[in-house]
């Protein structure tokens, strides 16, 4: 049978840290694209999706709870997540899926992310995205609305073929 | 040697439209189950069902958490004769997820861990029950609100093995 879930590119912060995680050149070959995100901030504050080096053109409907209550917000930006920095060593998770990424159609996506931490609030989101492009998503890319990933941040991409 | 864990099962891509869409015959020799929708709807807005094994009683039971960009909120229906899986698709393409752990076993019930949702209208999260001990081998995936899933819509089945 083919395999059919795929490391595309996997990345991994040094001690440098980084503005930005890319991944470029994304083959039209998988059904379904899924980026599996470990995340820490230099400050805490918004995760950033762009795709095709777009950042517009995007809208998003989320469900957040915090620890105390649960609320709805509504966008027009790539923001995936907020990544606490509260408590040291600890990173923000963040799942997006997108299905049907080489089609012609607009590009809905879904993500699941979820900023722990030690501390009164943190934040677990569930998120139902679009990017109003007809076009194929051949590059993805992932920034802090302001300061950088720090070392130890992974990211991978995973492509997903639907061939029996 | 490291064999291959995540196999698809069986796919589908609507030609026309269709109010459901069936995978029968899901063999047994995977661990858990992945269902994986991108669903255009004719019309307006829909919501998604499932049902196993063509057993169409009142032994299902749903929990959703969802959020439609300005309010929050959670619902409970029990005693269902589907489940309520995924909501708020429309148009453009909404997104379903639904994970199925163990569904092959013959001694326990049935749960599932569903996500769903599109940017327009919203998104949501649900856990369900079947209350029936038998191996899931059919799976009928329907519209709830009388609209259709549109062509082009695709379904995929996933299975992942344990070894």
């Amino acid at each position: 049978m083919a395999l059919t879930y795929t490391a595309i590119s996997t990345y991994t912060v040094d001690s440098g840290g980084t503005a930005s995680i890319d991944f470029t050149s994304i083959p039209s070959t998988y059904t379904d694209l899924v980026v599996k995100l470990s995340l820490r901030g230099s400050s805490g504050n918004n995760v950033l999706m762009s795709i095709n080096s777009s950042t517009s053109n995007f809208s998003y409907r989320l469900l957040e709870g915090d620890g105390a209550s649960a609320a709805s917000y509504n966008n027009t930006t790539g923001r995936l997540n907020y990544i606490l920095t509260t408590t040291a060593n600890t990173f923000s998770n963040i799942e997006v899926y997108l299905p049907n990424y080489a089609g012609a159609t607009n590009k809905s996506y879904s993500v699941d992310a979820v900023s722990e931490a030690n501390a009164t609030t943190a934040f677990a989101d569930l998120t139902a995205g679009l990017w109003s492009n007809t076009s194929a998503i051949t590059a993805l890319g992932f920034t802090m609305a302001a300061g950088n990933f720090v070392q130890y941040s992974t990211a991978t991409l995973y492509g997903i073929k639907n061939t029996v | 040697m490291a064999t291959a864990t995540y196999d698809c099962i069986a796919t589908t891509t609507l030609g026309s439209d269709q109010t459901d869409v069936t995978f029968s015959s899901i063999s047994g020799s995977y661990t858990d189950l992945v269902l994986v929708c991108w669903v255009k709807t004719s019309s307006n807005d829909i919501g998604l069902r499932v049902q196993f094994n063509s057993d169409t009683g009142s032994n299902y039971s749903v929990t959703q958490v969802f959020g439609n960009g300005t309010i929050a909120g959670s619902n409970r229906q029990s005693s269902q004769t589907s489940i309520r899986w995924a909501n708020n698709l429309s148009t453009n393409g909404g997104i379903g997820i639904m994970n199925l752990q163990n569904y092959s076993n013959t001694t326990t019930y049935k749960s599932i861990v569903c996500r769903g949702g599109f940017a327009s209208h919203g998104t949501m999260a649900s856990v369900g029950l079947w209350r029936s001990t038998n191996a899931i081998n059919t799976m009928k995936i329907f519209d709830e609100d009388s609209g259709s899933m549109a062509s082009g819509s695709t379904f995929a089945l996933y299975g992942i093995k344990a070894e």
